[in-house]
């Protein structure tokens, strides 16, 4: 679909321009803010979970939170659902998206995986941003060990 | 990481909820809100609209170089003989594909250079109401203007593009206005399709 292809420009561009390594980490390694692009994803996120239908705001579980991640988010967003998710049962969930759509136009295979995390960032921020929306704190950081796979850890913060 | 391989989670995935209704918001609302936030980063980052707009700018040239390609292998176009057809072609095709809206398209000079797409919308501006409190001369849309041009310079055709209405701004449309800098006859044997 060619508005689709009009994000994925538009992301490309806003990597180019915005992207920025991640800001010196706070005491014991943990992330302490957004980065730009991260931000970004997160006030995306945000609204796009504010205009989801009334009943799914209803969710009481957290993998059911997560399931509707995978399926109905990134069909919406991305075309295709997650291809797995797993979880530890402890708050700690591994999506996997085996060719993200993002990822697709760069490489293919070993080439270009340390340049990918910047084109994960946005994402990232999205996944946050929508969790966020729908009652949940959450760390959410990619890991890509070959294109155009690509893994998110969502690990929900306890309040 | 800790995480177990539990494939039964795989199976809960797989398994369809087929009452469940269809979601969310379409594509098209993923790149307005992508685009919103990044208005509202460049406007945190500068402090003076041309400054953000020159920067939206910028970046619709990157976005136009490439786009193009995109262009020109999802539409089998023949050859243009005139710079009202580029616009035209602009108007009723690209516009079309890539935003769904097609703008009308006057010519403003007997010279036939000068053109302006008329929307009764400002594209990429569905959810903003108004623009920012002191933010009265930001032009939301430059990055428009910005892909127009980088496109046509692609195509080796060199054009000024500028907001010249903005419904955003209390204009009754949207005018964008483009300028072909060079005449007709110089370009004929530059066409590269």
């Amino acid at each position: 679909m060619a508005d689709t292809v009009l994000f994925e420009f538009l992301h490309t561009e806003m990597v180019a321009e915005l992207w920025a390594p991640d800001p010196d980490p706070g005491p014991g390694g943990q992330k302490t803010s957004l980065t730009v692009l991260e931000s970004m994803g997160f006030r995306v996120g945000q609204t796009l979970g504010e205009r989801l239908p009334q009943e799914t705001l209803g969710f009481r579980e957290e993998l059911d939170v997560l399931r509707f991640l995978c399926k109905d988010l990134w069909v919406a967003v991305f075309h295709k659902q997650m291809d797995s998710l797993r979880t530890n049962h402890q708050g700690t969930y591994v999506l996997q998206d085996n060719s993200f759509r993002l990822l697709i136009p760069m490489a293919s295979g070993l080439q270009y995986v340390e340049e990918a995390p910047k084109f994960l960032a946005f994402t990232c921020g999205l996944l946050c941003g929508t969790l966020h929306t729908l009652g949940f704190q959450s760390l959410v950081t990619a890991f890509v060990t070959a294109l155009p796979a690509c893994k998110f850890q969502v690990v929900i913060q306890k309040p | 990481m800790g995480v177990s391989d539990t494939p039964t989670l795989d199976k809960h995935l797989s398994r369809q909820q087929e009452t469940r209704t269809p979601v969310v918001a379409k594509n098209k609302d993923l790149l307005i809100l992508t685009y919103g936030a990044l208005v509202a980063q460049l406007c945190k980052d500068y402090e003076k609209e041309e400054d953000v707009n020159k920067y939206l700018d910028k970046m619709g040239y990157g976005i136009g170089t490439r786009l193009v390609e995109d262009f020109l292998a999802r539409s089998s176009l023949r050859r243009c003989h005139s710079y009202s057809e580029v616009t035209h072609i602009i108007a009723e095709v690209a516009f079309k594909m890539y935003l769904g809206v097609t703008p009308s398209v006057t010519c403003k000079n007997s010279s036939r250079n000068e053109f302006s797409l008329i929307l009764d919308k400002t594209p990429l501006s569905e959810f903003v109401e108004m623009l920012p409190a002191g933010r009265s001369s930001l032009c939301y849309c430059s990055l428009l203007c910005g892909i127009i041009r980088g496109a046509l310079e692609m195509v080796h055709l060199a054009a000024d593009v500028t907001f010249l209405q903005d419904k955003l701004k209390g204009d009754s449309v949207t005018e964008i206005g483009i300028t072909f800098l060079k005449q007709p006859e110089e370009k004929k044997y530059r066409w590269k399709q």
